[in-house]
């Protein structure tokens, strides 16, 4: 068997037992997806009932998404998410490509440190600065605010690094021909930078929206009003107040999950080379 | 790294003279100040963010960490090395260190083999790929609060699914989250579900970009398949095992939305992590102050391991 014969996928043995361990390796990982949707889709009394079954006795219904989706806070927490972690993205991806476009090209002094000292802040935690800064929020008024939630989630050092690891490769001749023509520094970024590095603001903007959108710790921290909780956090308080109501949990779970879902499959692309070309989001 | 970059500002610097009309074009002060101004204003607003939500809590943060500050404001006075000194003693820290060191000891190696095993498999390049590529990589989109919805109901003693196939082989429910035995397992295999396909992702790249001459020649010499994935396929890989461990140690430590979400640390603080002990420090008992001690020590590993690390990944000469 070689690599030549492999890749016209003969059916040997080897690619045989390679495609059932595959299979059973997605079995396995989508098995707790499809437990989630089969407990959606019960009656509560079937849903928490013994022996535990794939088919329930009394059939499937969507009873659970009803109640979840009438209760309208599913709504407001995703419509939260959504507006924080939209803002999120613009303002960080807009201030981390300006950044990044500065210390590419320009020569400003104090470039050098001061690059040094953003790349060193890559390894500060977040979760070490949670004390300070709900004390920050709180001197300035921002609990239980959406800039609250949006405001400390802006700085991403990282983002910095790899944009101007980007701006690095563009052709310097393309700026220079535009500023020969008069061009100013912000025309050039805007009209010939920008365009040019789409695939790579697309990656960054991508992981910024997901790590905003998933984000538990600090909207947790800042938020105490059940109507300016995001879907994450909202979602945690639900275990509690629901109690015993695993299908509503679950069908909670469910459409929690679906938004992302459909943002993977949309760009699915963009993220797998994302991943590839940058190894970023490991934050 | 990358600090060491061409310097081409002064080739086109002289058309400077719309942000700075005092500049006369060519002449090289002028032509600095122009760069200057131009510089300061792209990189202003991210350092306004920067220095107030970043460098202001971290210094904050440490003034704090020699007081006895609390929520309700009283005990603000300084302390010395008081709160440090409380935490070198207090078995608590300790042991939500220690519970976080060993999350991510047993915890790294599954998510590095098992990702590994994905993607050497789908890189074999057999029928499926769309399936298998979604199925390993769709956890990593959800947020913790629904992984732990998800695995809190398969772990559930009674009506979990878990227990239910287990029990199909003979075995007795285990109370897996309850037990504390098993706590620490379970949210590791929740973890790992959730997380490992970002691994694989960067593993299945990594494959990507081996030559394929490499096996070629190697098939050529007779080489078999498992000869071929132990000398060619594992050493191309070393960059991105490395990679993905720096990385994967550096989240782990910080560890906290899974555990919280599933165990709240429990049973009897068996799975508190040391992000969750500064939380409950800071945010249950109010004690800023000591809280910020905590995040100092807590801080100071990740340094200590994260130097660990690059001095470890530069010797071998592995980092890219």
């Amino acid at each position: 068997m070689t690599a030549i014969q492999t890749r016209r996928k003969p059916i040997t043995i080897g690619n045989i037992a390679a495609l059932m361990v595959l299979g059973v390796l997605a079995v396995s990982w989508l098995l707790p997806f499809a437990w989630a949707l089969v407990t959606s889709l019960k009656t509560e009394t079937d849903a928490g009932s013994t022996p535990v079954s794939w088919i329930p006795p009394s059939g499937f219904t969507f009873d659970a998404y009803a109640q979840v989706l009438g209760d309208g806070n599913l709504l407001t927490w995703t419509f939260n998410s959504l507006l924080t972690s939209v803002i999120i993205t613009v303002l960080t991806v807009g201030l981390s490509a300006l950044a990044a476009y500065a210390f590419s090209r320009l020569d400003f002094s104090g470039r050098k440190w001061l690059f040094a000292v953003i790349i060193g802040s890559i390894i500060i935690p977040p979760q070490v600065l949670i004390i300070p800064l709900f004390y920050q929020m709180l001197a300035m008024d921002l609990v239980d605010t959406y800039w609250g939630i949006i405001l400390p989630q802006v700085i991403a050092p990282a983002m910095v690094f790899i944009l101007k690891k980007f701006f690095d490769q563009i052709p310097i001749e393309l700026e220079e021909a535009a500023r020969m023509d008069g061009a100013s520094r912000l025309r050039v970024f805007m009209t010939i930078v920008l365009p040019l590095s789409r695939p790579i603001l697309a990656a960054v903007a991508i992981f910024v929206f997901i790590a905003a959108w998933n984000n538990f710790l600090w909207p947790f921290i800042i938020t105490n009003d059940t109507a300016l909780m995001t879907l994450p956090v909202g979602l945690q308080t639900v275990k509690s107040a629901f109690g015993v109501q695993y299908a509503q949990n679950m069908a909670m779970a469910i459409l929690a999950a679906l938004p992302l879902i459909v943002v993977f499959l949309i760009f699915q692309r963009q993220i797998i080379r994302g991943i590839a070309t940058t190894g970023l989001g490991g934050q | 790294m990358t600090t060491t970059l061409t310097n081409h500002a002064p080739n086109h610097a002289p058309k400077k003279v719309a942000v700075t009309p005092t500049a006369r074009p060519g002449g090289p002060a002028s032509r600095k100040r122009g760069e200057n101004l131009t510089g300061w204003m792209f990189i202003g607003p991210f350092m306004v963010f920067f220095i107030l939500f970043l460098v202001v809590p971290i210094v904050w943060g440490l003034y704090l960490s020699f007081t006895g500050q609390t929520l309700t404001g009283r005990g603000g006075g300084l302390v010395g090395f008081a709160n440090y000194q409380e935490a070198l003693v207090d078995p608590d820290m300790w042991r939500s260190m220690g519970n976080t060191l060993w999350f991510v000891l047993i915890s790294t190696v599954p998510l590095v083999l098992i990702a590994l095993a994905m993607a050497v498999l789908v890189n074999l390049g057999l029928p499926g790929q769309w399936l298998w590529r979604l199925s390993y990589f769709m956890p990593y989109l959800l947020a913790s609060s629904v992984v732990s919805l998800f695995w809190v109901w398969m772990f559930n003693p009674q009506l979990g699914l878990i227990n239910a196939m287990t029990g199909l082989f003979g075995a007795e429910p285990i109370a897996w989250l309850q037990d504390p035995k098993y706590a620490m397992l379970g949210i590791v295999i929740a973890t790992v579900w959730w997380t490992v396909g970002f691994n694989f992702l960067l593993y299945l790249a990594a494959l990507q970009n081996i030559p394929e001459q490499q096996y070629e020649a190697a098939a050529l010499d007779g080489a078999g398949k498992w000869r071929q994935l132990v000398s060619i396929t594992i050493p191309n890989l070393a960059p991105t095992t490395v990679l993905i461990l720096i990385l994967q140690i550096l989240a782990s430590l910080k560890v906290f939305d899974q555990i919280y979400q599933m165990t709240a640390g429990g049973p009897g603080g068996t799975t508190r992590s040391a992000v969750q002990y500064i939380f409950e420090v800071g945010f249950t008992g109010y004690r800023f102050g000591y809280s910020s001690a905590i995040s100092y020590i807590f801080f100071a590993l990740i340094v200590i391991i994260s130097i660990a690390q690059f001095a470890v990944a530069s010797r071998k000469g592995l980092k890219k």
